[in-house]
């Protein structure tokens, strides 16, 4: 008999849950009378970007890592996008279905556009950020003699200001549309379920109070402006529950 | 090779809320329907059980139960001058996109139109004068009396939490006594308020306002409706919009009409099948059926005596452009009907912050709020105005979710440590109270085909010219103000008003409340379709949806858009079978 090893069960377990799902997504007819359809295996749970893909080089790691510990410091006042490992939440996004832009509309031909017609990107998201990347860091190269990792939280704030003031700009793609994706990205992780890698051990949820994924607050309907305080719940539960 | 399929009496092209109506009563009279949804089978234990469904990253920001934009999206400009370019990802607004369509993941607010919005252009130019003449306002051709038994059916079928304001014209405390006369009382009480509903209250009524409870889909208790179908007590999870309920506590073709309409051995459903165009007969004088295409790839030609189109408005009208049925629209000379009146909704806003109290806006659902009619479609005088219409002014809690709801003080920078003590400072203690405005049809304002890109398929996308007009910002200016009175009297440290300013941008979300473009009337020349919402070139084509609207009025158009579907499919059942011919004769 094969051993698998745990990643191997995972992956397999992945394959078949891809094969179960698929004919969801093929054409089916339903009715005349057969009532509501019911299969095992149907409940469609949440996959993507829960597992480990990566598409971040280590030096686009750091850069991205130290962006979001900008947007979202970690202060005297609580946890921010370190604590909440928001970077892994992105790199995880940038490797699947959103960082390819496989649901956007990404045919030609590419116009700047004006500033009501959203998103004109030829790039989907991972390759903006790495355009976008590599740019930066040839910039803080070029004005401060380090990448924009190494660099002190102050220059940091001035270029991340001067990428949203426009004042900063790249040649290869716009620099404010990847600071404007950064930032909605970023908010993102550290917001998002666990589950998808960010807001680890809840605590974007737990800094600003925000019960999580609970879904009956019948009892607390008539609060009349109290507090409530809930320890917060994730799609997978919390640590608690699993703990001695 | 197109394959084709045994002719079946009625062929519904799109399987959400309207879908499910003509679907259920069409069965109900005995014909043979046929429902094709280009999307998958969905139901609550399978695609949005509790376990599961309160996935804002999922479901909200990477657009789980929306369409795609990459199969379809529509190009954008806001006037003629510029070149439109592709919405690439949505923004705005969030099309549905499989079975029960936007139906599931609707907030739930209920309201009927008013009976001068179905007048609009008689009503106003009766009132005061002649309208712009760039202002392609008209009346519907339909009435709200007409209406009104269709609007207490999807009361019922949905068990709409409320207060009468005005039964049969006799006008009842608490209700909204604006409202058009109910011919019955809402089947199921309101849902109990919160705290920012209880100072909303209070500060519209110290300002002479008459506030009532939002009418919501969002169960207050349990209830049974005419078809059998239970729902079950909200819980209050703060996920309804962008979101399927796990727990059957919102209306839904899912929860009110599926489970009934799939046992009638004469509906059948095809998923993942699109439809492409409408066919006609050699004559062209009647539709013959259409052919779609499913995700083998093959082509499939469905013949129908009865075809109905129960697609998004945006869809339903590039399907007719697609097809060539009707004369498109041309904005310079105004001639010709499919995409004339694209119309949407005027929003703003004002936030409260709190000092003290908590809101804890995680206790919410899509309809829990109070709102005020004071300042609605003709509730008030516009003399001297110059703007007609208006929109009700509510305060809602519907969410705490905190990717997309986390307000915070004028002044805050974007990001960084400021930015994210005021997030913490305020997450629990901001209210909002939202103006809902209307949107008057303006000639420029329009939807037609875009010359330059195309679908998954090679097809022309949808292309939309639209801009908010002068009456659109009369009337924000005009209302906003008071929804500011109205935050400055509910005790908070201060306010922040969000007002619409600027020309429409595609992608903060406003709301998806596409208007038009299928637009319904008196009269071929300035119409797509009757009053009984069938088509004026082809007798056995009829149209659902707001697309139907030929102005958006200043409330949530669902129940306006059922009464008109079931009013159709009456007719259909009442009058065109007997006699399979133009419903009105020109």
């Amino acid at each position: 008999m094969t051993s698998f090893t745990r990643r191997q069960a995972v992956r397999l377990l992945l394959l078949a849950g891809t094969a179960l799902a698929a004919p969801r997504l093929m054409a089916r007819e339903y009715g005349q009378g057969e009532g509501t359809p019911w299969a095992p295996m149907s409940g469609d749970v949440p996959h993507h970007g829960t597992g480990e893909e990566r598409f971040l080089g280590p030096a686009e790691h750091a850069a991205v890592a130290a962006i979001c510990a900008r947007l979202i410091p970690s202060d005297e006042d609580g946890a921010g996008a370190a604590e909440a490992d928001v970077v892994t939440f992105i790199d995880r996004q940038l490797a699947g279905f959103y960082g390819r832009g496989q649901n956007w509309y990404m045919k030609g031909p590419f116009g700047e556009g004006t500033s009501t017609q959203g998103y004109q990107s030829e790039h989907p998201p991972a390759m903006l950020y790495r355009l976008a990347l590599a740019e930066l860091d040839a910039y803080c190269r070029a004005e401060h003699g380090a990448p924009f990792a190494d660099l002190g939280a102050d220059d940091q704030d001035a270029i991340l200001a001067g990428l949203e003031g426009e004042e900063i700009e790249f040649d290869r793609v716009s620099a404010k549309t990847f600071f404007d994706l950064v930032l909605e990205n970023a908010i993102e992780g550290f917001f998002a379920d666990p589950i998808y890698g960010g807001n680890r051990d809840m605590v974007g949820w737990r800094y600003v109070g925000f019960p999580g994924t609970r879904y009956d607050y019948r009892d607390f309907i008539n609060h009349n402006g109290a507090a409530i305080v809930l320890e917060p719940v994730g799609l997978s539960g919390r640590p608690g529950w699993s703990g001695p | 090779m197109t394959k084709q399929r045994p002719r079946v009496d009625v062929v519904l092209i799109g399987f959400g809320w309207t879908g499910a109506m003509y679907a259920e009563k069409l069965t109900a009279a005995g014909l043979e329907v046929l429902a094709l949804e280009r999307g998958p089978w969905r139901d609550t234990h399978s695609d949005f059980a509790t376990t599961f469904a309160q996935d804002e990253l999922r479901y909200y920001w990477r657009h789980a139960m929306f369409q795609e934009a990459s199969q379809e999206t529509l190009t954008f400009r806001n006037n003629s001058a510029q070149t439109a370019l592709p919405m690439r990802r949505w923004g705005s607004f969030l099309p549905g996109n499989g079975v029960g369509g936007a139906g599931v993941h609707w907030n739930g607010q209920t309201y009927r139109f008013l009976p001068s919005d179905f007048v609009a252009r008689s009503h106003n130019e009766e009132r005061y004068g002649p309208l712009p003449p760039d202002m392609t306002v008209q009346d519907y051709g339909v009435t709200y009396d007409e209406l009104e038994p269709h609007f207490d059916h999807f009361d019922k079928i949905c068990g709409i939490g409320g207060q009468a304001g005005n039964l049969r014209g006799e006008i009842l405390p608490g209700g909204n006594p604006f409202e058009g006369p109910r011919s019955d009382h809402y089947p199921t009480p309101p849902m109990q308020m919160t705290f920012s509903q209880d100072r909303f209250g209070e500060a519209a009524r110290q300002l002479g306002l008459s506030p009532f409870p939002v009418p919501s889909a969002n169960m207050s208790r349990a209830y049974v409706n005419p078809l059998g179908m239970q729902l079950a007590p909200c819980t209050y999870c703060g996920y309804c919009e962008k979101y399927g309920c796990g727990n059957y506590s919102k209306a839904s073709p899912q929860t009110t009409i599926l489970p009934a309409l799939m046992q009638r051995r004469n509906f059948s459903l095809r998923t993942n099948s699109e439809v492409l165009s409408v066919e006609k007969t050699a004559d062209g004088s009647r539709a013959s059926g259409v052919t779609y295409v499913d995700t083998s790839g093959e082509v499939v030609f469905q013949p129908a005596e009865i075809v109905v189109l129960c697609a998004y408005p945006l869809q339903n009208t590039r399907l007719l452009l697609l097809s060539n049925i009707g004369t498109p629209y041309d904005p310079r000379s105004g001639e010709g009907v499919v995409g004339k009146n694209y119309c949407y909704q005027v929003m703003s806003s004002v936030t409260v912050f709190f000092e003290e109290e908590h809101t804890n806006g995680f206790v919410g659902a899509g309809a829990l709020g109070m709102a005020v009619d004071d300042y609605n479609g003709d509730n008030f005088d516009h003399s001297g105005l110059g703007f007609i219409g208006g929109g009700y002014i509510a305060c809602n809690t519907t969410n705490a979710r905190p990717i997309e709801s986390h307000p915070v003080p004028e002044g805050v920078p974007n990001w960084g440590s400021r930015w994210k003590r005021a997030v913490r400072e305020n997450f629990l203690k901001t209210a909002d109270v939202g103006v809902h405005g209307a949107s008057m049809a303006h000639r420029g304002n329009h939807l037609d085909l875009d010359p330059t890109y195309t679908d998954a398929r090679g097809r022309p996308l949808l292309r939309m010219t639209y801009d908010f007009t002068l009456n659109d910002r009369r009337l924000t200016a005009h209302l906003t103000p008071v929804a500011e009175e109205i935050a400055r009297g509910m005790g908070g440290r201060e306010i922040k008003v969000n007002a619409r300013r600027g020309s429409y941008d595609t992608m903060p979300y406003q709301t998806t409340h596409n208007t038009g473009g299928t637009i319904m009337g008196t009269d071929p020349a300035t119409s797509v379709v009757n009053r009984y919402c069938q088509s004026w070139d082809l007798p056995n084509l009829f149209v659902s949806g707001a697309g139907l609207f030929p102005q958006n009025a200043g409330y949530n158009p669902t129940a306006t858009v059922a009464a008109l579907a079931y009013w159709s499919a009456e007719a259909i059942v009442s009058r065109y079978l007997p006699d399979p011919g133009p419903l009105v004769r020109t």
